[in-house]
């Protein structure tokens, strides 16, 4: 489904993705694990296209989309969300919801159109699922961190994406919450058959969600497998868990 | 309020205004132009409320709608009606086109940046008019003379700038509760966030100020016309007076609402007038404190103080008793 090939990206003299491939076929749910700055986060950007790349490609469903804009690429059905959680502050939580359908509008008239009710009952189900129902009037912006996060999920769900990229989900999250996350999660690869990509800290959660993982350290692929052999990898052991 | 509240209310606003000149003959003029600062401050909100984009050149449209319509007054020889009607769609038309053209330029632009350039734009135009001869130069211009029996003319230009105010808020208020609206306040909430979500704001930027420029050109013909003398810097471009006005009075009232921006304009303007009656010769001093009283306690404006108040009375509840 994302096939990256040999990208690589340098903010001056710092090269942060040096020559890093992968493959997400569709349907699991992949991990992208390293230490800070080992370019997770860079590499996302380079995917969604906020920034382009210096070399290699990146393909989407077969498709090139390494010279593509934001927007672009997230109106093909690859979305992210953001470490720094980002959800529209000002508007309530059903607004939130509804203002991210895939914006598929060509003509003029479809800019003014009004908030069709099928959209609406969308917005709904979907707060629900993330647990959000009783508070959907609120202004997001005082929701708390946590919560904010699941609308942010929510909303990534009502555009109907086919694949998400989610970074760090769940930093931030109470420890008591992490596992109906993992739950929501779970769901929504199975059930709504989103592949999910995500980069994560939390090695528990990594090691329990994903069904293969990608290591970064230094901008470099250091290493892929399934979860137990990464945690056996010596390399990633010493790169990312400190060196024993 | 309730529905039937909300309905006595309207329908009383609405009688008001249609019988306030002969109520208050004397002023009509004045509220003449209350009706078009109404319009300044709510499509200034356009932007600046509502898309969280800080305009100081919305004033550059006034000024083409003003000077485009007198041109055609002047050049067509329609008669003074048709000339007007002709001359003020032209304006409009004629602004919209141009905030197509600059919005494509300067509206990826953000915050500060959008700002200073959008200020810019203001007084370049203002300078450029008033060098060149074909409209009139340093001189400036005047509209041809209404063509009625005295006071018709003030009676006039009041129902003009009314019947312009009422098109121009039910409008907005439309735009704002459809699809149109929340894009808008998702790019003031966070606009990298809209583009990842895939929406194409820079169209609904352009848009936007291209909504803002068709009824600023439009009462830009009226305003000429009402006031009976157009000088580039002090009337058609005049920045540091109806430029910072429209910010003001939006700013006043709550921006990013549908009635502060109204609200804001009725306190202003009257307050204004005020001044000017009762404190002459220092009223731009007095101008100048209220200014900064407006900036320094009512950042939220009269309806976002309310809003911060009463949240619940504006929608912003929770549903316990829905709790899974």
């Amino acid at each position: 489904m994302l096939e990256v090939d040999k990208v690589r990206k340098s903010f001056g003299g710092l090269l942060a993705n040096k020559d890093v491939s992968l493959r997400v076929p569709a349907g699991g749910i992949f991990g992208l694990i390293g230490p800070n700055g080992s370019g997770k986060t860079t590499l996302f950007n380079s995917i969604v296209g906020l920034h382009p790349v210096d070399a290699g490609s990146i393909r989407f469903e077969g498709r090139e989309i390494s010279r593509l804009r934001v927007p672009q690429i997230a109106r093909l059905g690859l979305l992210r969300t953001f470490q720094q959680t980002r959800i529209y502050g000002g508007m309530t939580c059903v607004q939130n919801m509804v203002i991210s359908v895939r914006a598929s509008e060509r003509s003029l008239r479809s800019m003014f159109r009004r908030t069709p009710p099928e959209d609406l009952r969308k917005a709904e189900e979907l707060l629900e699922f993330v647990g959000l129902f009783p508070k959907r009037h609120l202004r997001a912006g005082d929701l708390s961190f946590g919560q904010q996060k699941l609308l942010e999920l929510a909303m990534a769900l009502m555009s109907g994406p086919r694949m998400l990229l989610l970074d760090e989900p769940t930093a931030g999250i109470n420890p008591t919450l992490i596992n109906g996350l993992l739950e929501r999660l779970r769901k929504i690869n199975q059930q709504f058959g989103i592949t999910l990509l995500i980069i994560e800290h939390n090695m528990r959660v990594i090691m329990e969600l994903a069904g293969y993982i990608y290591c970064l350290a230094h901008g470099e692929l250091l290493a892929e497998g399934k979860p137990a052999e990464i945690q056996r990898d010596p390399r990633v052991l010493e790169a990312y868990l400190g060196a024993r | 309020m309730t529905p039937r509240v909300r309905a006595a209310v309207a329908a009383a606003v609405v009688v008001l205004a249609i019988f306030l000149p002969v109520l208050l003959p004397g002023y009509r003029s004045q509220m003449a132009l209350l009706w078009i600062m109404i319009v300044f401050a709510s499509t200034w909100d356009l932007l600046g409320g509502q898309m969280g984009y800080n305009s100081f050149g919305n004033v550059l449209f006034v000024g083409v709608g003003m000077y485009a319509c007198v041109l055609i007054q002047r050049d067509a020889h329609l008669g003074y009606f048709a000339g007007l009607a002709l001359g003020s769609l032209c304006g409009a038309l004629l602004s919209v086109a141009l905030a197509a053209l600059l919005g494509s330029g300067i509206l990826g632009l953000r915050g500060h940046y959008f700002a200073i350039a959008t200020l810019g734009l203001g007084v370049a135009a203002g300078e450029l008019a008033g060098g060149w001869d074909f409209v009139g130069a340093g001189g400036g211009m005047v509209p041809p003379l209404f063509p009625g029996e005295v006071g018709g003319r003030e009676t006039f230009f009041y129902y003009l700038c009314l019947a312009l105010a009422a098109v121009t808020i039910p409008f907005l208020g439309w735009l704002y509760r459809g699809h149109f609206g929340l894009v808008l306040n998702a790019i003031r909430d966070d606009e990298d966030k809209a583009e990842a979500m895939g929406l194409r704001t820079t169209r609904y930027k352009t848009a936007a100020w291209c909504i803002c420029a068709f009824f600023l050109g439009l009462s830009g013909g009226a305003v000429g016309n009402l006031l009976g003398f157009i000088d580039p810097r002090e009337v058609a471009f005049a920045g540091s007076t109806f430029g910072v006005w429209m910010v003001l009075m939006a700013i006043l009232g709550g921006k990013g609402t549908l009635w502060g921006p109204v609200l804001g304009a009725i306190i202003f303007h009257v307050t204004k007038e005020l001044f000017w009656t009762y404190l002459l010769g220092w009223q731009r001093v007095a101008l100048g404190l209220l200014i900064v009283v407006i900036v320094v306690f009512f950042q939220e404006g009269i309806l976002g103080w309310a809003r911060q108040r009463w949240p619940e009375r504006f929608g912003h509840r929770v549903e316990q008793d829905a709790a899974p």
